[in-house]
């Protein structure tokens, strides 16, 4: 017997219920409107009244309205057919709907049940398994999908029987399972898990010991990200960061990305609706769409959903991860979603922490960023989910709630900065805040050294500490005056310059420009180290900066140029001569 | 309204404070719309029995044996062709009398536009306003707001622009609209002819302030039916969301809620992205643009309202002061809009986007020297000419008074570059450079 109750209370979207039995925290429920069945998630209880938050709008709904309880918690449907699919933030396909609007109540199935499925055994029977062991495989686009063991399933079991290699629907049976006392679970390509909880089937999580290459130099070169790492990219509204974030989806080294668009724009995830089918993956060649899932709650779309969104998106992404998959999970924007909670808070009359956010914002952030990270799987494979939420602080302000909550679990800093922005120049990653805690990493050390050349960190550093001293020179400058400095500093200046604009900014909209390799940042980086390590003798500043002017340009013309394209390779023999015409022996 | 025979009506008001009443009622809808003592309420609240509702016109007066009668149903608005060339208050009513009975009753408010279904915006507004077309091209379907300081003449820009945007439909939300910027408007449209294509919902500063929540909704569910309906092209104005975000934080604060940043209510956010969030490129080829005003306070874009503003729309235009030509302009720093890259080179002059990106980082250098300058440094020959260019930049491009085609615009600065500086110094993509450098 399903528990049910009454509606007792309305304010906004938090509907009190008075229940006539057992309900639990966090589960879900269904509230009538006439005919309109609203989902909603139990977040408070008091005696027996519970509290719950519709995700829905409450319009007309009417004191001892029916509400029914389902016993579980939200939950997230894993099978083959997730890739390439548009969902709001309770896995609703988005495609299957009906009518120009969302009606209130829209419910649409995430996959397709009725579609076959090309099913290969990899298990054979009598083999031990656990909950996400593979027991066979389907090929899914181009990613090998492995049918595996429910996670919900506990203790160990042996394989009874196993479908033959065929094809079959998601719902039909494929193994059966034994449990030590010999009880018997049939096992399907679909299983459920609550999205609130992370996926725990794997042996060991190992420290990230790998790049990701995102085809973003300010990210690669200067702050790589690790695969299976988290980072966070803060800015003010203007400088960016959906952008980049764009940027990195389409040419990031991933087998599989989920976009949470999380209380952002809708135009945005029509940009990636209209774009992702026609742009083409560079690593593989197969279309973007094919490797892509996209969660979207629009910031008009329901709050509570919302808040639902980004644990859809990362179950999603633990679920492929357990296939032995590199996952990128992107959420723009978190600040939404610490939002969503400060409603919630805030309708409850909860006592507020910082700027009314519930006090509990940094154990919830931290507890998120946690379920990111590279996994060793039970049978010796590893995947990977790769964290990268963009922060929309207030005002621009980097000491607020949300950013230093941020801050404390994530590992990467993308710092925006508006300065930048405002000079264009774009991404305006801010070379001196910005970190990367991988480079610290004796793992990823080695594997720079291994991957890109001997020593890459230090040469790293070492372009740092110039784009810092060319700050330093610049405000000595801008105190002084031109004329008031050595020339020295005006050299030291536009070493730094020359870095920025040839390696630190790029142009997103530009075909070629847009992503760089690895190998051609290898070269670029490398190419202008080598100009900054070299003394030049300016007559005056003004000289300097002419002569740096040109050098840039020249750089930029070559940064437009297709990899090794004779037009390429013609931008540097000249810059080769332009610098050795000038430099001292 | 006259009362109906399923209505319920009730006379004893528990609580009364300066904006909500609170009193006991049974089969009362969340959201729905009543009358209390001739004034119009809705819903907010429903605990057990009590029901709280807001009174628009404020509470001033009220008794607690004042009649409350429930509608049993939201706000809505009669929808047809005969709405265009009419002016109405928050209510929907026509201001110049009479009842408006035409047409379909359409709850305001409504649904949103599936993600799925919507079209990528790819139509370019030309205003003629260079700071616009060149620098912050405004596409159909984008949602912008003008950031002004109250003493700047967004009123009349956003005329202009509404009057040149060739739009089928202009619909005007006004929020606290002073009567005199009311009447300007009115003579406005109606000096250009253009008064059978507007529809206005008008809130001014002599009504009171909570009215205002509704014209947003109001003025949205009339853009939805012209644009789903009958797929025109509709121009959404909406000034001055500042004084609309006012009355929330009113209506909150008299609903206990704790405040957030800037004594806002913590949904802030969610209820100004429910309305920027109506515009829409429709697959049917109509259209929701809105173009709305964010009055500053001293230029400050951190206050919450401009902030959250900030994240929700695509851009913003900032207009300022310029000091070297007297002129008011829209500043290029500040200024953004996301949509650009959807047309600019594309529906516009391939030369577009660099060329427009090279004038601003000029302009940025101007900047910088004026900086020095004022540091009392000697300026050097380039700092000279980029002053020099920032001046005639400044007068013939970014002025807001500056009306030419996009065309003109870039004719203009690349004369500007050539007058100026060397090619090196401009650094845009030499194929460019080779063909459009006016010697």
């Amino acid at each position: 017997m399903k528990t049910t109750g009454r509606v007792n209370g309305i304010i906004s979207n938090i509907v009190i219920v008075k229940t006539d039995g057992a309900v639990g925290q966090n589960e879900i429920c269904h509230v009538y409107c006439g005919t309109t069945r609203m989902m909603a998630e139990v977040i408070k209880v008091i005696g027996d009244e519970a509290y719950v938050q519709v995700f829905d709008s409450t319009r007309a709904l009417k004191i001892g309205d029916r509400v029914e309880f389902e016993g579980h918690m939200l939950e997230a449907t894993l099978a083959p057919g997730l890739l390439s699919r548009n969902y709001d933030g309770l896995q609703n396909d988005l495609e299957k709907m009906d009518g120009l609007f969302i009606a209130r109540g829209s419910i649409t199935d995430p996959i397709d049940f009725e579609k076959k499925w090309e099913y290969k055994p990899l298990a054979k029977v009598g083999d031990k398994v656990t909950a996400g062991a593979w027991l066979g495989e389907v090929q899914e686009q181009w990613v090998a999908h492995k049918i595996m063991v429910p996670f919900i399933m506990q203790g160990s079991y042996t394989v009874k029987s196993l479908a033959a290699e065929g094809s079959y629907k998601v719902t039909d049976t494929i193994a059966t399972l034994q449990d030590t006392d010999g009880n018997e679970y049939p096992v399907t390509m679909v299983q459920k898990w609550p999205v609130k909880q992370a996926i725990r089937c794997f042996d060991e999580k190992p420290r990230p010991s790998r790049v990701m290459e995102t085809g973003v130099r300010a990210i690669d070169t200067f702050n790589p990200l690790a695969e299976g790492g988290t980072g966070f990219i803060p800015g003010p509204f203007g400088a960016g960061k959906t952008v980049l974030q764009h940027a990195i989806s389409k040419q990031a080294e991933a087998d599989v990305i989920i976009i949470v668009a999380c209380g952002e724009r809708a135009n945005e995830v029509v940009e990636i609706f209209a774009e992702f089918p026609e742009l083409v993956d560079p690593h593989t060649g197969h279309k973007l769409m094919e490797r892509t899932i996209i969660i979207c709650n629009t910031s008009n779309m329901p709050v509570a959903a919302r808040e639902a969104s980004v644990y859809t998106g990362m179950t999603i992404g633990e679920y492929y991860r357990s296939m032995g998959l590199k996952v990128l999970v992107m959420a723009d924007s978190t600040s939404r979603w610490a939002q969503a909670l400060r409603e919630m808070s805030n309708r409850l009359e909860e006592l507020p922490g910082q700027d009314a956010f519930p006090m509990d914002l940094s154990a919830i952030i931290s507890n998120f960023y946690a379920r990111a990270g590279l996994v060793k799987l039970h049978n010796g494979h590893t995947g990977s989910v790769t964290f990268l939420g963009t922060v929309s602080p207030a005002g621009g302000n980097l000491k607020e709630p949300v950013t230093e909550s941020t801050k404390k679990a994530a590992r990467c800093f993308y710092a925006l900065s508006q300065g930048r922005a405002d000079s264009k120049r774009y991404p305006a990653i801010d070379p001196l805040e910005s970190y990367s805690k991988y480079l610290e990493y004796p793992e990823v050390r080695e594997y720079l050294d291994e991957h890109i050349e001997k020593n890459w960190v230090d040469a790293v550093y070492e372009g740092k500490t110039i784009v810092q001293r060319g700050k330093e020179a610049n405000d000595q400058i801008n105190i002084l005056g031109d004329d008031g400095v050595p020339t020295e500093y005006h050299e030291r200046f536009w070493k730094s310059e020359l870095i920025d604009f040839v390696i630190l900014q790029q142009d997103a909209f530009d075909a070629i420009d847009a992503n760089c390799p690895t190998e051609r940042q290898k070269m670029m980086y490398n190419m202008v180290l080598d100009i900054c390590r070299k003394q030049f003798d300016f007559a005056d500043f003004e000289e300097c900066s002419q002569y740096f002017k040109s050098l840039i340009n020249l750089f930029r013309q070559m940064n437009y140029s297709e990899w090794k394209s004779e037009q390429f390779d013609d931008y540097r023999r000249q810059i080769e001569k332009f610098v050795n015409d000038k430099s001292a022996k | 309204m006259t009362t109906r025979a399923f209505q319920k009506v009730y006379t004893k008001i528990d609580n009364i404070t300066k904006a909500t009443i609170t009193l006991r009622a049974s089969g009362v809808g969340n959201d729905e719309l009543a009358t209390v003592g001739g004034r119009l309420a809705q819903v907010v609240k429903i605990m057990g029995e009590n029901v709280t509702l807001q009174v628009f016109s404020g509470t001033e007066g009220l008794a607690t044996d004042s009649e409350v009668v429930f509608h049993g149903e939201p706000p809505k608005l009669r929808v047809s062709d005969a709405l265009a060339g009419r002016f109405f208050n928050a209510y929907g009513q026509p201001l110049e009398g009479g009842e408006l009975t035409e047409g379909e009753a359409r709850e305001i408010g409504g649904p949103t536009v599936n993600p799925f279904r919507r079209i990528q915006p790819s139509e370019l507004i030309a205003t003629g306003i260079a700071g616009i077309d060149l620098n912050n091209t405004i596409v159909s379907g984008q949602k912008i707001p003008f950031f002004a300081d109250p003493d700047q003449p967004y009123n009349a820009v956003m005329a202009n622009v509404a009057l040149r945007a060739k739009a089928d439909k202009i619909i005007l939300g006004g929020m606290g609209l002073t009567n005199d910027d009311f009447l300007y408007f009115k003579h406005v449209f109606e000096n250009a002819g253009a008064l059978d294509r507007i529809v206005s919902f008008v809130n001014t500063t002599d009504n009171p302030p909570v009215e205002r929540l509704l014209v947003p909704d109001m003025a949205l569910t009339a853009a939805e039916y012209f644009a789903v309906d009958k797929g025109e092209k509709v121009l959404v104005l909406l000034t001055d969301m500042t004084l609309y975000a006012d009355a929330l934080a009113i209506v909150s604060n008299r609903m206990d809620q704790i405040p957030s940043k800037d004594s806002m209510p913590g949904s802030l956010y969610s209820d100004l992205a429910k309305i920027y969030e109506k515009a829409v490129q429709l697959p049917n080829g109509g259209s929701i643009t809105i173009i709305a005003v964010t009055t500053l306070s001293g230029g400050d874009i951190t206050h919450a309202i401009p902030d959250n503003t900030g994240y929700i729309t695509e851009g913003q235009l900032f207009l300022r002061n310029d000091s070297d030509t007297g002129k008011v302009i829209v500043d290029p720093f500040r200024s953004l809009s996301r949509l650009k890259q959807l047309v600019i080179g594309k529906k516009t002059r391939e030369d577009h986007p660099q060329v427009m990106n090279a004038c601003v980082r000029l302009y940025a250098d101007a900047a910088n020297a004026k900086t020095k300058l004022e540091n009392g440094f000697d300026l050097s020959d380039y700092d000279e000419r980029s002053l020099s260019f920032a001046k005639d930049y400044s007068e013939k491009l970014l002025a807001i008074d500056v009306n030419i085609d996009i065309d003109q615009m870039l004719d203009t600065a690349w004369q500007l570059f050539a007058k100026y500086f060397s090619k090196e110094e401009v650094a845009i993509k030499q194929a460019l450079i080779d063909k459009y450098w006016k010697a």
